[in-house]
């Protein structure tokens, strides 16, 4: 059974033109979903549509969201509240914005913890280390003690995941998590999503332009052009063998190492 | 490359910033040189130094040492008038389309400014120049009339490269040009550079993070690791050339479309250390795997392999 399903949903803003029109998707447990597309293709508003994050003016006028058969779509706030974090977890591009500037990750991160489970004011810190240590991340304690400006892009995104991950929810949602990094940044979060799909069977629905990223870690591709989901299918389907031209278009341009060059 | 007519000689470029009684070391002697027609790539994770480069190149920012030559006169001590009528020479395209224009200007008013600016001809030929401008970076000429916000980033930043083209530099700067842009257009405007500094002989800088974009626009490729130029390679023989213990992590660290899921992400450990904490030694020392008590102690110099073909690395036997 698929835990997520979005079915023929249509998303709009204000201006009336639909951001998302008319997406079916469906994410069976332990899959990791990728969704590529250039940028304005609506590919960051389904996944927020998701979790209920909609900027203001958005609205989902038709389809259904179902989360392990629940529709999502007429959840009231406080039933979103209770998924939000515990069941589906999302981390964003810019890290550095979604953390507080002026507290510590060590109180932020215990905050974060709180809104699920009471524990005595020790067990937070343990429970973050620990956390953070599955991270790969060296120095945790340092760590735990720093201001996000502390902290390089690569360790803040890395703290973004561990957060997002504490809850150990069922589904993690990942909007650009390394288009702001450096490659050799990049390939050090990648190692790590690909990590929690082998350790505790999450899964993951991962939003991205980079069709390297998302060859290199997705079991199914999706490819959103203008508002709508042009082509789905399996990673190697939509890899080797592209049926829409827009989707061999996009394979074709992304810049590739031996690959074609416009210098002479 | 038709002619080996040297346009651009850097030599042992330095620049520090005074941060709180410290020194950071933004560039630590950089030395290249660019020939007519050429186009060099500069790539290099956040941090290393190839903006603060691109500042010095186009006269921006003072050089703390060194020497600059185009056309063999030497440009980082000019002042006043001087200066500002070399800097004709040296134009640049920024990353931002959007946000290096003016929002209440117009395209043409925009791409006239320049002309009028530094050779005081009258507005209707510049205007008549701004449409020519337009055609030849591949745009229609009645763009003239319209404001920046009603293009799209590629079109904006193909006005971008027709600004920097107006006054006819002899040096192209282009600073992540196309990173803001998607894939399909990012083609577009790389293709457009190619073709200009072909057809007007001119000599252009494409700095990226993209390594395999940079290697497909330029000649030779420079990669920068904390201020310093550790590999000068040739493009086209990137992968099978290159030495360099860093440039061998970035190739490793790009996910490729084809690329086989079940292979292991080869990782390079560690964070690049903090400019300002200066150490001793090789800059890649700490995250190197072939590194030795010697890489420790001393630095490696930037040196010839093969013609063309430099690295900075004790190990290269």
């Amino acid at each position: 059974m698929s835990l997520l399903e979005i079915k023929n949903c249509t998303i709009c803003y204000q201006n009336g033109r639909p951001a998302v029109s008319e997406v079916s998707l469906s994410v069976s447990e332990g899959e990791i979903v990728s969704i590529v597309g250039e940028s304005g293709s609506g590919k960051t508003t389904l996944i927020r549509a998701v979790l209920g994050l909609l900027p203001p003016g958005g609205k989902i006028t038709e389809g259904q969201i179902l989360f392990n058969g629940k529709d999502l779509v007429k959840a009231s706030e406080q039933e979103m509240q209770d998924i939000r974090g515990r069941e589906i977890a999302m981390i964003f591009q810019d890290v550095g914005a979604a953390l507080d500037p002026i507290q510590r990750i060590s109180r932020q991160y215990g905050e974060a913890i709180a809104v699920h489970e009471k524990l005595p004011r020790q067990e937070y810190r343990k429970r973050a280390v620990s956390m953070l240590k599955r991270m790969h991340l060296t120095d945790t304690e340092r760590v735990m003690d720093s201001y996000p400006f502390e902290l390089s892009g690569g360790m803040k995104q890395r703290v973004g995941i561990a957060m997002g991950m504490n809850a150990q929810p069922k589904l993690l949602l990942a909007d650009e998590p390394t288009s702001a990094l450096d490659v050799t940044i990049q390939a050090q979060v990648v190692h790590e999503m690909k990590q929690l799909r082998e350790k505790y069977g999450t899964t993951i629905i991962l939003v991205t332009h980079n069709m390297g990223v998302a060859s290199y870690l997705s079991d199914k591709i999706g490819v959103m052009c203008q508002s709508r989901m042009v082509e789905f299918g399996s990673r190697d389907e939509i890899i080797y063998h592209p049926k829409e031209p827009y989707t061999q278009k996009l394979l074709e341009a992304v810049p590739k190492l031996g690959g074609r060059r416009f210098a002479k | 490359m038709q002619n080996k007519e040297i346009l651009l000689e850097v030599s042992h470029v330095n620049k520090e910033f005074p941060v709180k009684k410290q020194r950071l070391r933004a560039v630590s002697d950089v030395s290249f040189t660019l020939s007519r027609g050429e186009l060099l790539g500069i790539v290099g994770e956040s941090g290393c130094g190839k903006s603060t480069l691109a500042k010095m190149i186009v006269g921006s920012l003072p050089v703390s040492s060194g020497a600059m030559t185009l056309n063999g006169v030497d440009y980082t001590a000019l002042k006043g008038k001087e200066k500002r009528l070399f800097r004709r020479n040296i134009q640049m395209v920024f990353q931002d389309p959007l946000s290096s224009f003016s929002p209440r200007m117009k395209i043409g008013t925009y791409l006239a400014e320049p002309r009028r600016n530094y050779d005081h001809i009258p507005k209707e030929q510049a205007l008549d120049e701004a449409e020519e401008l337009l055609e030849q970076v591949g745009l229609p000429r009645d763009f003239v009339m319209r404001y920046p916000h009603e293009l799209s980033g590629g079109q904006l930043q193909r006005v971008a490269v027709a600004r920097a083209i107006a006054i006819h530099p002899e040096l192209l700067l282009c600073d992540e040009a196309t990173g803001a842009l998607d894939v399909s257009i990012q083609n577009q405007i790389a293709k457009l550079l190619v073709d200009l500094v072909e057809e007007r002989n001119i000599g252009c800088i494409f700095i990226g993070h993209d390594l395999a974009l940079v290697r497909s626009v330029s000649q030779r490729i420079a990669i920068m690791y904390m201020g310093k130029i550790v590999e000068l390679v040739e493009s086209e023989h990137l992968e099978a050339m290159c030495r360099h213990p860093y440039t061998i992590a970035l190739i490793h660290s790009i996910f490729d479309v084809y690329c086989k899921q079940d292979e292991e992400v080869q990782l390079l450990q560690g964070e690049p250390p903090s400019p300002l904490k200066v150490q001793e030694g090789c800059p890649f020392a700490p995250r190197c795997g072939r590194c030795t008590q010697k890489c420790r102690e001393a630095v490696p110099e930037l040196r010839e392999l093969e013609e063309g073909h430099l690295a900075a690395c004790f190990h290269l036997e």
